[in-house]
């Protein structure tokens, strides 16, 4: 049974991984060839940094993946605040079905209707180009925003209610108070969220398909455009880079949290 | 002052809300005007009427994602279980294993994929070493599937490993207790456990699974058509946004239907535990 | 010597501030410094500076300080739905023949001031005044082509010389296919005999029944894919534009071009400034710098297709000079032209094309007799359900039945043990 359970852990793994290795190793082709192996060579690291237009896709998705989780855990965070307070009834059933419309529907069908609405109101506005950063921002923030309201909610259930209202009796105003007790207490839950709509942000190809425009690319729409013509290994090279520091970043935040669950046990 | 406090509080949704109802119901509320009108805007059905003969494709799409998600169900079922059986340490680093794919773009893994299973592909050429015909693998049903399984598995082994690592175990101890051997305590009392991650589990590769398009494309060749190439197939390139809302709108109401039963069922199903 | 030519023109390119040819004022070029200047064009069909080729667009920004953003389509299709939707606006756009004609019918491109265009002198008598744009208003010719058939010669033995290679069952699984109605319908039309502007719905349906045969042998529906499919040696047989073909060959030998007898598609691609534009000048003055002798050269050496320009393909210099594919002489080839077609047709062919797409062949309802040997045109049209959509019938239904049994099952055994 160990042995089993071992080596179905390893084939599984060998699945999800297979073709991650493949493009690493291509990564380090010598010839422009993503299917036949030539010979070991770092051109393509070396063209990726040239790539100017490769680069800067990828600085667009950044930005757009701070931007939009940013205003989304501000927007989001103030939703669950205020959702909380609601009574339970029609209206917050309202709310909350909503919030969950992003999550259930198929990403095209949300695609697809944030573009009909972009467009038609383009076409009221007669600004020729409404697709661009801003409707790729709007739509990144619309998608991630229940990520965000879905974990702050658990938090505040948890967090007492009598602590903001006895800060309050203590001569703390309303808004004080929120950010002395409320939300220390709930920063784990809004942290996760922000996490999880920069995550969503950074790798949506879906969404962004239907409702960028001209001049501003992120980079699954660089990729996808390029995989439609002749895929060059420095976009291997750069998904390669890419996922190493993933995975260091992992590491060390595996390592610190051992470390960190180490010292807590001692303490104990 | 109790209640002006909360007046304040409820004001503070009141971007969302505005936002949720500019963003998220209008545009739905687009797809449906777009339905149900011709490209100068008067009033139809022909939409609707049309979307008969794309019938066998809306079929061959839930399909390929009931078994797809049948698929991932299958793999990542046991793969949770042995994960939760692990020490803490491993199974954090295990579970930072299966997530890690995911912060690659889809696309370029996918396209990864057709390096491997390409008739001059690395599988074949492997294949060749030891003398084994070349097997026709990319551009069948079997590739596409494939694909779908690979890119969402993660999205099945997650929730029911996060489910089975929070079991209550004297729960199971008791399933020993009381004679149980392995089988029958995974049969009784593990798998009616984890049902909540399985649900969400399912949810979570059968709607992408069902509406996907790049997939079909790229590990297809385009010869299976999908509901979802067909979507973007009127919006991309044969500028039909009218039919194209149409399908759209027939696949969300299909799949918020799939959802509602299979929920309405677990909840039942909850309370059937052992 | 290609290289070297790279290097000298380059150094020339350099040198030059603001070369001589444009009309307009030295001030008002200089006024357009800071500007942003959008460009749509097909992929891979521009200099781009990769292979010691010059790189036209930043030579363009260096020269006139005006910023490009240039974006890529993979068919005319595809463009013009993103053009048509509203939501993006581009300045200079290359679409084909037939799609230029449609877009100046509706009024989608502005007129172009060829006074603004000195280079404009280079377009030679027979590449002007073509039919979809009689009066030369609206578009400059950026390069002309034929659609061929491209087979690879380790994987084909006997040369092919009719399109019906495309549906050969010994080479099912290698067959590569355009991934757009127009060009797919064109190569069926061919094979038919049929002119590609028919306005007859049954002739449509005919050459769209033609299209569904040829699942048989499962082609890969591809636009620029092809690069990598036909280069790696993935494909035996692909129908595409002869330029393309060339620049193919230089990565894979083994590749070769006929055009076939039934006869080819004749286009030319020019470029054209779009209605609404903000920057008029530099769309212009960005038409003539590419029609400027050397930049066209250098865009004619890297994309190969042929070129509309004399600077380029009268120059002994230039790689394809006189080549036999891209050049040749007029009427050695059967070759048609796309026209705009009514927008009933239009709508007629993108529906046929999803139900090409759609189809899944079975030997029942095969017309395959019927267009390649002395079989009968059956009816296919009729049903919507195909045997292959009624498998999916019985396999949902039984997949539902077995859930709802097991839920059924799980509702008695409750009952009775509480019963018990």
């Amino acid at each position: 049974m160990k042995i089993f359970s071992k080596l179905y852990t390893f084939l599984v793994f060998l699945f999800l991984y297979a073709p991650i290795i493949v493009l690493i190793v291509f990564s380090f082709n010598s010839s422009s060839s993503t299917s036949m192996f030539s010979g070991f060579s770092l051109q393509w690291y070396k063209a990726l940094f040239q790539d100017e237009a490769t680069l800067t896709a990828l600085y667009n998705t950044v930005i757009l993946a701070v931007v939009s989780s940013v205003i989304a855990t501000v927007l989001g965070t103030a939703a669950a605040v205020g959702i909380d307070k609601l009574k339970k009834g029609p209206f917050r059933a309202g709310v909350m079905a909503t919030t969950n419309i992003p999550m259930m529907n198929p990403e095209i069908v949300t695609g697809v209707s944030m573009m009909l609405l972009f467009v038609f109101v383009g076409k009221i506005v007669g600004d020729g180009a409404v697709l661009g950063f801003g409707t790729m921002l709007i739509a990144h923030v619309t998608f991630s925003l229940p990520y965000v309201i879905l974990n702050v909610l658990p938090k505040l259930h948890q967090t007492d209610k009598n602590l903001a209202e006895a800060a309050q009796d203590l001569g703390c105003k309303p808004v004080s108070a929120f950010f002395k007790v409320v939300l220390p207490s709930i920063m784990p839950g809004v942290i996760t969220g922000m996490i999880m709509a920069f995550t969503l942000s950074l790798d949506d190809f879906i969404i962004s398909y239907f409702t960028s425009g001209p001049g501003f690319q992120t980079l699954p729409i660089a990729i996808f455009s390029m995989t439609k013509k002749r895929v060059k290994p420095d976009m291997y090279a750069l998904s390669a880079l890419i996922f190493v520091s993933i995975l260091v970043l992992l590491i060390i935040y595996n390592i610190a949290q051992q470390k960190s669950e180490d010292k807590s046990k001692k303490k104990g | 002052m109790s209640n002006r406090s909360s007046l304040g509080a409820k004001l503070i949704a009141a971007p969302y809300i505005v936002w949720s109802a500019l963003f998220i119901i209008a545009p739905l509320i687009f797809v449906v005007y777009y339905s149900f009108t011709t490209a100068d805007g008067s009033f139809t059905f022909a939409n609707m009427a049309e979307l008969g003969k794309y019938a066998p494709t809306f079929l061959r799409s839930i399909w390929f994602g009931i078994v797809a998600t049948l698929i991932c169900l299958v793999i990542a079922f046991p793969l949770a279980y042995f994960i939760s059986q692990k020490t803490d340490k491993v199974q954090r680093t295990l579970v930072l294993l299966v997530m890690l794919p995911m912060w690659m773009s889809f696309l370029i893994r996918t396209y990864s994929w057709m390096a491997l299973l390409q008739d001059t592909g690395l599988i074949n050429g492997f294949l060749s070493k030891f003398g084994i015909d070349p097997v026709h693998m990319i551009n069948t049903p079997g590739a596409v599937i494939l694909g779908m399984v690979y890119n969402f598995l993660p999205y099945m082994i997650m929730p029911i490993y996060s489910v089975m690592a929070k079991l209550d175990y004297s729960m199971v101890e008791a399933c020993q207790d009381l004679g149980g051997n392995r089988l029958t305590v995974i049969r009784r009392c593990i798998i009616p456990m984890s049902m909540p991650g399985v649900v969400s589990g399912i949810t979570m590769v059968f709607v992408p699974s069902v509406s996907t398009f790049y997939i079909s494309q790229k590990l297809g060749g385009g010869s299976f058509d999908l509901i979802g190439d067909v979507i973007e197939r009127q919006f991309q390139q044969s500028y039909n946004y009218n039919l194209g809302a149409a399908i759209s709108l027939v696949l969300m109401v299909l799949i918020l239907i799939c959802m509602a039963v299979m929920n309405h069922f677990t909840e039942d199903e909850e309370g059937m535990i052992i | 010597m290609k290289k070297v030519f790279a290097l000298l023109l380059a150094f020339v390119a350099a040198t030059l501030p603001v070369f001589t040819g444009f009309a307009v004022e030295a001030d008002e070029i200089e006024a357009l410094r800071g500007t942003t200047l959008y460009v749509y064009n097909w992929g891979e069909y521009i200099s781009d500076g990769s292979d010691d080729s010059l790189d036209v667009i930043s030579e363009f920004e260096n020269r006139f300080g005006i910023d490009v953003v240039y974006d890529t389509f993979d068919n005319n299709e595809t463009m013009y739905s993103k053009l048509k939707s509203g939501g993006v606006a581009y300045d200079i756009v290359i679409p084909s023949d037939y799609m230029i004609e449609r877009m100046i019918a509706e009024n989608m491109l502005e007129k172009i001031d060829c006074s603004n265009i000195p280079n404009y002198k280079y377009i030679p008598e027979k590449y002007r005044g073509l039919s979809y744009d009689p009066k030369d208003e609206y578009s400059v010719p950026y390069t002309v082509g034929m659609v061929g058939l491209i087979y690879n010669t380790s994987m084909v033995s006997e040369a092919p010389t009719s399109w019906k290679a495309l549906w050969d069952k010994n080479y099912t699984g290698s067959i590569l296919m355009f991934n757009n109605p127009r060009d797919a319908f064109a190569i069926a039309q061919s094979v038919l005999g049929m002119d590609y502007n028919m306005q007859s719905e049954a002739a449509w349906k005919v050459a769209a029944e033609l299209l569904k045969e040829q699942k048989i042998v499962s082609p890969t529906y591809v636009s620029d894919e092809i690069f990598n499919m036909m280069e790696s040696g993935e494909a035996a047989f692909a129908p595409y534009y002869a330029g393309d073909y060339l620049s193919m060959k230089d990565n894979n030998p083994d590749l070769a071009l006929v055009y076939p007898e039934e006869g080819v598609n004749f286009f030319v691609d020019a470029m054209c400034i779009l209605k609404g534009t903000k920057n008029k000048l530099a769309a212009e003055l960005f038409i003539d710098f590419m029609l400027d002798p050397e930049i066209a050269l250098a865009n004619a050496e890297y994309i190969c297709y042929a070129s509309p320009h004399t600077g380029v393909y009268t120059n002994p210099e230039y790689s394809y000079y006189q080549d036999e594919f891209l050049y040749p002489e007029d009427g050695q080839f059967k070759t048609q032209n796309f026209l705009n077609l009514n927008p009933k047709t239009l709508a007629l062919m993108s529906s046929l094309w999803d139900d090409v797409k759609n189809h899944i062949p079975n030997s029942d309802s095969s017309n395959y007799d019927f267009f390649f040997g002395d079989g009968e045109l059956g009816n296919s049209n009729g049903t919507v359900m195909t045997p292959e959509a009624w498998n999916y019938v019985i396999y949902i239904g039984i997949f539902v039945a077995v859930c709802l049994a097991y839920v059924v099952f799980r509702y008695v055994r409750k009952k009775y043990r509480e019963k018990v």
